[in-house]
Formats: C-alpha cells, sequence, structure tokens
C-alpha cells in the first residue's frame, strides 16, 4: 500500500484516542512512577505520557504475553482429553504510543515465531494487533535504534506512525490497510498535511552492525567474553524488558486430574537454560551466557531468520543493575 | 579516590592477590563492579556516592573466583555480607583482602577480619535511614492493606530473578524455583506465583539479610521487595536481638535454638 500522509491537529488526537478507547481494548503508555512507564489497557486520555523515552517493559507482551495458556487436559481413567484454546476470542487491540524501535521488533519477533512453522497464539495476536506508532522526540544515552538500521522515526511495524510538530500537532503516515481502517473511523479528523517539520530526536550511531556480525563469525572463543561478562550476575532482566527475546518455558501445571499447559517467558542468561538432565551444562558459565545473547542477536539470527535481533531500544542496558551496556560492548567487538 | 587505587594497585604488584573488585564509572556515568588484575588499570577505580552495589555477590562467583586470590572495597553491608558468607562457609577468611570504606567514603585499615569484626560492631546495623520512614509506614497497615500493597506491588514481577541474583545471600547453586520435581513454586510470572517466590525468599533471608537494599536497586520494574527482608530485619532483632553478619562465627538465628529464646509467637 502507498503510504499517505495527513495532519492531526492536537484536539483531534485526543478524540481519535477516545473515539478508539471506547470501542476497544487501547494499549497505551502512561508515566506509573518517577522511574517507571507501563502500558496500561484504556487509560484516559490525560494519563497517557507523549514524552517517555522508553517503557520500563517492552511492548512484546500483547503478542507474546508473560504467561499463555496453550490448552488445558483432563485425565480420566485411561482417556484424556484436551481442550484447546479459542483463538478467536484473542480480542482487537490497538497499541498506541509504541515508539519506532518496539514497532519494529514485531517484524523481528515474526521472523522467529513464524520462522518455519507458524506459532498460532503469536499469529493471531499479530493479526488483531493494529500499532499506532509514535517517532521519539526524545533520545537518551542509551538509545542506539541508528545503529542497528532503524531511525527515530521509522515506519517499520507501524500501522500509522505520528510525528509531533513544534505547534502540537502532528504529521500521520499511514501506512497499511489496517491504518488506513482507523482513519476511515473518523476521516474528519485527518487534515491535508502541511510543510511543518517534525521533531525528531537525533541518534548518534555507535557501531555499523554489519562489521559487528562479521567480526561475530570468528570470535566465539575470544576472551573478550570471560572480560566483559564477569560483572554479569546472571539475571533475566535484559531478556525480559527485551522487545525481541522470544525464548520460553513450557510447564504443565496440574490440579488433581486436571490441568494445563502453559508457556512462560525464559531467559539465556540464566544457569538452568541449557541445563541438560543428566546434569552437564553447555553454557555453565556466565561469559557463554553473555556470548550466546549477543552471538544470537548480531550472528545467528542474520544467518538464520534474515534479519537482526536488536532495535536498538537501550532498555537492556537502562535496566540492567550492573550496567552491561550492550551498545558499548558491540562498538568494543567490532574493533577487537 | 587515590588511597584507594595506590593500595589496589599495591596489592596487584606485589601479587598479594590477582584481582581487585571495586567500581568504575561506565560509559553514561554509572557506577559499576570493575575487576582490577592489571595494576596499571588500577587508576580507573573510584569511590564516590554512586557506588551502591554490594560487591560481595562476585565473591562466591565461579569466573571471579578462578582469577586467583580477591581484594574487594567494601563498604559496611559489603563487610556484613563477607562475614555471613564465611559464617555459612561459603568463603574463607584467609582468602580475601578487604578494603574497607568508612560511611564517609575514606578507606579504613582493615588488616584481618577481627578488625573488620571490631568496625562492624561499633556501627549503626539497623535498617538504613532512607527506608525507615517507607518501613514504619508500612507496619501501621492492617494485614488486609499490607497483602493488597504486595498483591498490586508483585503482580508487576516478570521474575527475572535479579532481586535474588543481586544479593550476596542467595549463593545456591540451584534455588527451590529451580527444582520441578517437585514443583514448589509456579514458574509463571502471574500474580500468585509472584506473591509465592517473593515470600519464600523473604524467609530464607530472615536473620541473614544484612539489609543493603540491593534486592529493591536491581529490580528492573521497580518493586521494593527489599523492604521484606529489611521488616524481617527489625523483627528478628526485636525477638533475639541479633543483626546479621556481625561475625564470621554467627549461627544462623533462625536455624539454631537457644533455651532461653522468646517463644511469645507461640499461642
Amino acid at each position: 500500500m502507498e503510504t499517505t500522509r495527513k495532519l492531526i491537529r492536537k484536539q483531534s488526537l485526543e478524540k481519535l484516542y477516545n473515539i478508539l478507547s471506547t470501542t476497544r481494548k487501547v494499549y497505551a503508555p502512561v508515566i506509573a512512577s518517577d522511574k517507571q512507564v507501563e502500558y496500561k489497557y484504556n487509560p484516559a486520555f490525560t494519563d497517557v505520557t507523549f514524552d517517555h523515552i522508553r517503557s520500563t517493559l517492552s511492548v512484546k507482551n500483547v503478542v507474546f504475553p508473560k504467561v499463555e495458556n496453550l490448552f488445558y487436559y483432563t485425565n480420566k481413567q485411561t482417556e484424556s482429553t484436551i481442550t484447546d484454546i479459542d483463538l478467536n476470542k484473542i480480542q482487537d487491540v490497538v497499541l498506541w504510543g509504541a515508539h519506532p524501535c518496539d514497532n519494529a521488533a514485531f517484524d523481528t519477533l515474526r521472523s522467529i515465531f513464524c520462522w518455519d512453522i507458524t506459532d498460532e497464539f503469536f499469529a493471531k495476536r499479530l493479526e488483531k494487533l493494529v500499532v499506532i506508532g509514535f517517532s521519539c522526540h526524545l533520545s537518551d544515552e542509551y538509545c542506539f535504534c541508528t545503529s542497528v538500521g532503524l531511525t527515530p522515526n521509522s515506519t517499520k511495524g507501524s500501522d500509522i506512525l505520528l510525528s509531533r510538530l513544534k505547534n502540537g500537532d502532528y504529521h500521520a503516515e499511514i501506512l497499511t490497510e489496517k491504518g488506513n481502517a482507523i482513519v476511515s473511523i473518523s476521516p474528519e479528523l485527518f487534515e491535508s498535511v502541511t510543510n511543518e517539520e517534525a521533531e525528531i530526536t537525533s541518534v548518534k550511531q555507535k557501531f555499523n552492525h554489519e562489521q559487528v556480525t562479521a567480526k561475530l563469525a570468528t570470535a566465539f572463543e575470544n576472551p573478550f567474553w570471560v572480560a566483559n561478562s564477569l560483572r554479569c550476575i546472571g539475571c533475566g532482566a535484559c531478556a525480559y524488558v527485551c522487545p525481541t527475546c522470544a525464548c520460553f518455558d513450557i510447564q504443565d501445571e496440574a490440579s488433581g486430574k486436571e490441568g494445563k499447559r502453559y508457556r512462560s517467558w525464559d531467559s539465556c542468561g540464566f544457569g538452568l537454560f541449557t541445563l541438560h538432565t543428566s546434569g552437564h551444562n553447555p553454557r555453565n558459565v556466565q561469559s557463554q551466557r553473555w556470548r550466546q545473547r549477543i552471538m544470537h542477536k548480531f550472528s545467528y539470527m542474520p544467518e538464520r531468520n534474515n534479519s537482526l535481533g536488536c532495535v536498538g531500544c537501550g532498555r537492556c542496558s537502562s535496566g540492567c543493575p550492573v550496567d552491561m551496556n550492550i551498545a558499548e560492548q558491540l562498538e568494543a567487538l567490532q574493533n577487537i | 579516590m587515590t588511597s584507594l587505587i595506590i593500595r589496589a594497585k599495591e596489592l596487584l604488584e606485589n601479587k598479594t592477590v590477582q584481582v581487585v573488585i571495586g567500581y568504575e564509572a561506565g560509559p553514561t556515568g554509572v557506577a559499576r563492579p570493575a575487576f582490577i588484575t592489571d595494576p596499571a588499570k588500577a587508576e580507573s577505580l573510584i569511590y564516590d556516592e554512586r557506588c551502591v552495589q554490594n560487591l560481595a555477590v562476585y565473591l562466591t562467583k565461579r569466573e571471579v573466583k578462578n582469577i586467583g586470590k580477591m581484594a574487594i572495597v567494601a563498604t559496611l553491608p559489603v563487610m556484613r555480607s563477607i562475614m555471613m558468607l564465611i559464617s555459612e562457609q561459603q568463603l574463607f577468611a584467609d582468602n580475601i583482602v578487604v578494603l574497607g570504606i568508612s560511611a564517609d567514603g575514606k578507606l579504613l585499615d582493615i588488616a584481618d577480619n577481627k578488625v573488620m569484626q571490631g568496625y562492624i560492631e561499633k556501627s549503626d546495623l539497623s535498617n538504613p535511614e532512607k527506608y525507615k520512614g517507607l518501613l514504619t509506614e508500612f507496619n501501621k497497615l492492617s494485614p488486609e492493606e499490607k497483602f493488597l500493597y504486595w498483591q498490586k506491588e508483585l503482580s508487576k514481577c516478570i521474575k527475572c530473578y535479579a532481586c535474588r541474583q543481586a544479593c550476596p545471600m542467595c549463593y545456591c547453586t540451584r534455588c527451590t524455583v529451580e527444582v520441578n520435581q517437585p514443583q514448589w513454586i509456579p514458574v509463571k510470572a502471574n500474580t500468585h506465583g509472584n506473591m509465592e517466590w517473593h515470600i519464600l525468599r523473604a524467609m530464607h533471608l530472615a536473620g541473614r539479610c544484612i539489609s543493603c537494599g540491593e534486592c529493591g536497586r536491581a529490580c528492573p520494574v521497580g518493586i521494593p521487595c527489599h523492604l521484606l527482608t529489611m521488616h524481617l530485619t527489625d523483627q528478628v532483632y526485636n525477638y533475639f536481638k541479633v543483626y546479621a553478619g556481625t561475625s564470621e562465627k554467627m549461627s544462623s538465628v533462625l536455624s539454631t535454638y537457644e533455651p532461653n529464646d522468646k517463644e511469645s509467637f507461640i499461642i
């Protein structure tokens, strides 16, 4: 679809939000405390933030919830009955206010979840999702989208991308049929575009991801990994705040003769992640796990999924309790 | 901090230790752990108000121990963690050099563990001043209000286990949550499973927590989980008049029976 450009006045934006949030689920960012920005369903427009750099968690949970039931079962003597989850019950969601890095991550997740066999749960949630993205007019030292092939106003992953103008109005790029469908709900709110320039932040490029990928091909045994991961304490914070980390664990939860199988987020940073039943652990120290994290995103995924496993949002670094700064490490790796 | 740099350099040069665990400034200005093995690099060590992480967590980490004998920059919580680790047989007192830092940021001369014990004993071991207000407020809540508060806070938990990993006293190589036969704690991060996890963690730390607040600081979603362990620190002190991490021969207060223990909690 060809992109169309429109203008939304400041007042019209509020009208659009209110129309959407009274008719469907809208997932939008609110300031939860001085350090935390959370996404909530259908908050009041006045509570929605337009000035956050990054939410504490990414928005991946709209397509990949932290806990997702896969099926229910009952056992009767020798017979088991399995009840599937009715995917048609998954509701439409409008994601409001997510930044270009987070929205680009939906493509990355698709390259994992729909790589060979389509993950029905993920695919259905993505199908039901409409993304109204907002370009970034703010950034900080943790941002590095420009190092991973994106920009503060990349359209990738958005159905509509809004960019704020100096006077508070917004330019809207309508990018997909889903975006068009939103416009058609209230076309009068979308006016002819003006010449005014959008306020877009500038994010300094810190490394060249292609060079990093090339370097990683021969860096598996490099002493870099031990030297640069001694301070890693082996928690899963980086993976869980990451918009593209997709690993999950599958568990059964039984109560008597009934139970359910669910999946929940997992992290390659945990020692248990690769522990074999035999007791052998192919990644038995933290440096091997840290290497895996970087290798997966910057070497294995470009090779196997034809996509980079990182969108440069900086959450893993800003959320890390011991300042494992990924952009700094990638910059160093580029030069080893 | 020049005196610290000089001392670290000296220890590395005369090979008393192979690694100095301290703080350096990262590219964004955040203070973070540094592992100095080369005396020439001791210059990058810093100590100022940004240096809050409890470094004792690294004393039991395999890849750090593999480097060799360790020196560690140690504020009061780190010193108390060291005492706890020794008393729980996780650390040999002879294997580390303590670069003590006083409350006003000066390098202390900690020649041995006796000196360290003396320093700890004359320090204020109650919960840090900045949390006392919150703890007092919290104690005014009814049990129902407390439950609702924690239900709300813990619903945010994503089970990344940063609280556990950041804690020097959570050194188990296989945590109870990682045991799945039987599975004591649900793996999933829903409110119920999260509450079970945090209550279990707090109970395992009752009488062992040295009030560094590291678990709460490490939490990426801002759950004040340190209030749980700090509350128990107060409780243990009220009942037994004991603070954790005061000597290397301390026995765990909640797993030791003394004939004169208060039993007022038995109805």
